[in-house]
């Protein structure tokens, strides 16, 4: 569900991709004369336009050492006053013609959404060109964007799930720069100077790693002159960033971390597997069985149905660029937060020596491709897919194609890649909250 | 207006709050242009055709909420939501969403003070199989211990997470309670700890046959199906539920507020420190309604965005503010509320935070507000009404919340207009009406001990 993402943004703050396959829409590849593509989807049904965009593997574990937070800061202050539009300006023109304009630095990419009326997206497209182009970073906005930030550091100690993000990344990607905190650290927030910020938007916002989608109202023509306008003055080629793979580590490691709190919340999880792996769709209807997909799975079955144990309780598959997880997520009160660990683990374990049934399979399956074309419903979901299936280097036919890669998966894959992905003896566990029946292991 | 989700939902607290009141209140302005009819049973049902992609979406509204539970009873609409999953006589427990996942639909509910409301997202072709299941459970459900007390145990949890667990939720709990001083807007939607325990299955059942009848609702499909369609599905599946008489929806009323209310909260876990003023004032239903438009305009001016009143001087002209800002929530079938907030900069007293900002807030409103900063809210809460169409949810929504609380499809469809038409005259006005101390609660979140 899309809250769940929404949990899952803050829990881990990594960005989760789009993979599900539909009833097409009918993408079209637009080439700009200076060479910029988009993926585009023509739509007069409603008089907007909706673009999203990404810069590719510049997210925040780009962030310099000692500069944590710089994507995430730089993010926040693109629409605070670009080329001669001081901060207050700038947000007063967009809320003039009411687009929607937004920056966010995920862990691995850099990414903006724009939503615009039709008759407004002269303006619209000119201020996105200018919050990437010409972004001001002034002292005042940035010093303002600074105390927020500090702000949102202290508050975050007294959130259990901060807490418990912040520690599950620490653990299973020690030494990595995936460990390090998105948010910065006082210290090195306190560090950034506009030097930093311009060097990163010039370094990072670059021709070669960026991917757009684009659904709305607008022609073909039209739409290659608005990639020149926005895009084309960007340079070509970025600077390269050798972020190494990584695989998880904390194998079998159970940590508690203590907060006076009536409810501990858990993540427990290993290494995953990529979206490009071979097994990735096999590995997709597993995770959907065990605990994926709204109001049935079987964890939601064991721990919330038959148990009553949490109000909360889901797993899901995490591929990232450099890594990839498999993980599991429950709130229980304290009481009894050592005995729905015990369960989870128990059917942990029960997947990879059982496997799932030819029912289950199924099920998964017809859910699956049955639940794709719910994206299809607004611009902003339809854009949202354009960038995730260029993300996960997919075809633009992958919509058509994507029913048959599911409905090829056998009962044998699945289980031969239920005993591949988990194993009970590889979890990491970690606990925030003062929780009976576990304790941190040496 | 809280709202509490039968599934995960970890969006809580302030976000939460600002979720319910700007998406719901600004989507409220699209011209959907929706299909009516009613049932002889006295089902209402509208349709809003939308061919765009296919998929279609059901949402059932009751005029039932939290606000219409008995004193001591506190939970139970939310609690009844939940056993609506559980089965009826010929559906097994849990089967309803298992047989919407089986289609690759999505499911789920949500519950108010004024209403509770279903849901189910699927492909069009599958919409009988959605309509026969909703109806069914509209008068057939079937409960027992064996299924009711671990649901109540998981309402526990839920309440655990959304409140228990986070100080400024407890706080945001109190200061409903100082309030309200008799209104049942005053109680958790999900229910007092001790009073969620205390729920049976009798209790839930005695409520769902209270409530839950055709002519005490409305069904909505929005998406790619027709008028006819629905019409004939409705007839066969809903049709046949018997009309039972539902008693008029009689609240207490508050009394005058001749104190003004402070609430403060401290515990150990709180390291930034909050500020909040909360009104009593009208809603789009009741209390002086030709102020809700006016009201939603101020919110925008005075505390909408970054280039609102209170963020512009507390944040960026001061800079003793980390943010700053106004909401309003006129949903309320009874009541609305107006709030105003700031949270410090890191070392800036809250003493001080709280005097500038009452002040700020004082000289805002006592110098009255520009024509120019107006007519910019007003296109910005305009233009929603556009992005509104933008998927299937919005229009469901404001046409199922107008029904339950108090307005009509007119009134949707005429929101834009009516927003448009506010006046720089109207929306001072409403400020110098409404901001009475005397009917407000001022919340204050302290680190510190809470004993």
């Amino acid at each position: 569900m899309i809250v769940r993402v929404c949990l899952l943004l803050a829990v881990l703050g990594i960005k989760l991709s789009v993979f599900t396959a539909a009833q097409a829409a009918d993408i079209k590849k637009v080439i700009s004369s200076k060479g910029i593509e988009a993926w585009f989807v023509q739509d007069s049904s409603v008089p907007l336009i909706a673009m999203n965009f990404v810069f590719r593997g510049v997210g925040s574990v780009t962030d310099p050492e000692g500069r944590e937070g710089l994507a995430k800061m730089s993010a926040a202050l693109l629409d605070e006053g670009a080329g001669e539009l001081q901060a207050a300006e700038f947000q007063k023109k967009l809320e003039e013609i009411a687009a929607r304009l937004s920056f966010s630095a995920g862990r691995d990419n850099y990414s903006g959404r724009l939503s615009t009326l039709v008759s407004e997206r002269d303006q619209a497209f000119n201020l996105l060109k200018l919050s990437l182009n010409r972004p001001r970073f002034d002292e005042r906005p940035v010093e303002r964007i600074r105390d927020q930030f500090y702000a949102s550091l202290i508050r975050n100690v007294e959130v259990p799930q901060r807490v418990l993000g912040r520690k599950w990344s620490e653990t299973v990607f020690a030494g990595h720069a995936y460990s390090r905190p998105s948010d910065g650290t006082k210290a090195s927030i306190a560090s950034i100077t506009k030097a930093d910020l311009n060097t990163f938007v010039s370094t990072r916002f670059t021709r070669d790693r960026l991917i757009v989608g684009v659904v709305g109202d607008i022609s073909e023509a039209e739409l290659g002159r608005r990639l020149d306008q926005v895009f084309g003055g960007l340079p070509k080629i970025g600077r390269t960033f050798n972020v190494p793979d990584v695989v998880p580590t904390g194998a079998g490691k159970t940590i508690v971390v203590k907060m006076s709190i009536p409810q501990s919340a858990i993540l427990l999880g290993h290494a995953g597997i990529k979206r490009e792996d071979p097994d990735w769709y096999a590995a997709l209807l597993v995770s959907r069985i065990f605990g994926g997909g709204g109001l049935s799975s079987r964890l939601y079955e064991e721990i919330r149905e038959k148990r009553g144990l949490a109000y909360s309780v889901y797993s899901y598959l995490n591929p990232m660029q450099k890594s990839a997880l498999v993980v599991g997520s429950v709130a229980t009160k304290n009481a009894r937060a050592g005995e729905s660990l015990s369960l989870i683990k128990a059917e942990w374990d029960q997947l990879s020596k059982k496997g799932v049934s030819a029912e289950e399979l199924r099920d998964a399956k017809t859910y699956t491709n049955g639940s794709f074309p719910l994206r299809l419903g607004s611009s902003r979901g339809i854009a949202e897919l354009l960038v995730g299936m260029q993300l996960s280097n997919l075809g633009e036919n992958y919509i058509k194609e994507r029913p048959s890669l599911i409905n090829a998966v056998t009962l044998d894959d699945a289980n031969r890649v239920a005993r591949r992905v988990y194993d009970v003896n590889k979890l990491t566990t970690v606990v925030v909250g003062d929780p009976e029946g576990v304790v941190s292991t040496p | 207006m809280v709202l509490t989700l039968r599934s995960i939902r970890a969006v809580m607290g302030t976000f939460f709050l600002f979720f319910i009141i700007f998406f719901a209140n600004n989507t409220i302005g699209a011209v959907f242009s929706p299909k009516s009819f009613k049932l002889d049973n006295g089902l209402q049902v509208v349709v809003i055709e939308n061919d765009r992609a296919p998929i279609v979406l059901q949402m059932l509204w009751y005029r039932v909420g939290a606000a219409d539970e008995k004193p001591g009873e506190s939970g139970l609409a939310h609690f009844v939501e939940h056993l609506l999953f559980k089965g009826t006589k010929t559906t097994k427990p849990g089967e309803f969403s298992r047989r919407i996942a089986r289609i690759g639909g999505r499911d789920n509910a949500f519950t108010s003070y004024d209403f509770t409301a279903y849901f189910q997202q699927v492909a069009s072709h599958e919409l009988e199989t959605i309509m026969r299941l909703e109806a069914d459970r509209m008068q057939n459900l079937v409960l027992s211990d064996d299924v009711v007390l671990p649901e109540r145990d998981v309402v526990l949890e839920e309440r655990r997470s959304r409140t228990d667990n986070s100080p400024a939720a407890q706080l945001r709990e109190q200061v409903r309670r100082a309030l309200y001083l008799n209104h049942p807007y005053g109680r958790p939607v999900i229910g007092w700890k001790s009073e969620i325990e205390n729920l049976t299955t009798e209790k839930a059942l005695a409520f769902y046959r209270k409530h839950y009848a055709p002519n005490n609702a409305m069904l909505i499909i929005a998406g790619a199906v027709k008028l006819d369609q629905v019409r004939a599905l409705a007839e066969k599946y809903y049709g046949s539920i018997p009309y039972r008489p539902v008693s008029p929806r009689v609240r207490p009323k508050e009394p005058p507020h001749y104190a003004h209310r402070r609430v403060e909260l401290r515990n150990a876990r709180v390291n930034l420190p909050a500020i909040s003023r909360t009104y009593l004032s009208p809603s789009y239903s009741a209390g002086g309604k030709q102020y809700a438009y006016a009201l939603e305009v101020l919110s925008l001016v005075l505390g909408g965005g970054n280039t609102s009143e209170l963020y512009r001087r507390l944040v960026v002209e001061r800079g003793i503010a980390s943010t700053a800002g106004a909401w309003y929530g006129g949903d309320g079938l009874d009541y609305g509320e107006f709030g105003i907030y700031a949270s410090p900069k890191a070392g800036i007293d809250i003493d001080q935070l709280e005097q500038a900002l009452f002040e700020e807030f004082g000289a805002a409103i006592k110098r009255g507000f520009k024509k120019e900063d107006i007519e910019r809210a007003k296109r910005l809460i305009i233009a929603q009404a556009v992005y509104a169409r933008d998927g299937l949810r919005a229009g469901p929504n404001a046409f199922g919340r107008a029904f339950t609380q108090g307005q009509t499809i007119s009134d949707v469809e005429a929101w834009p207009e009516r927003i448009a038409s506010v006046t720089p005259e109207q929306v001072n006005q409403a400020a110098h009406t409404v901001f009475e101390i005397k009917n407000s609660v001022t919340s204050v979140l302290l680190p510190g001990d809470g004993k």
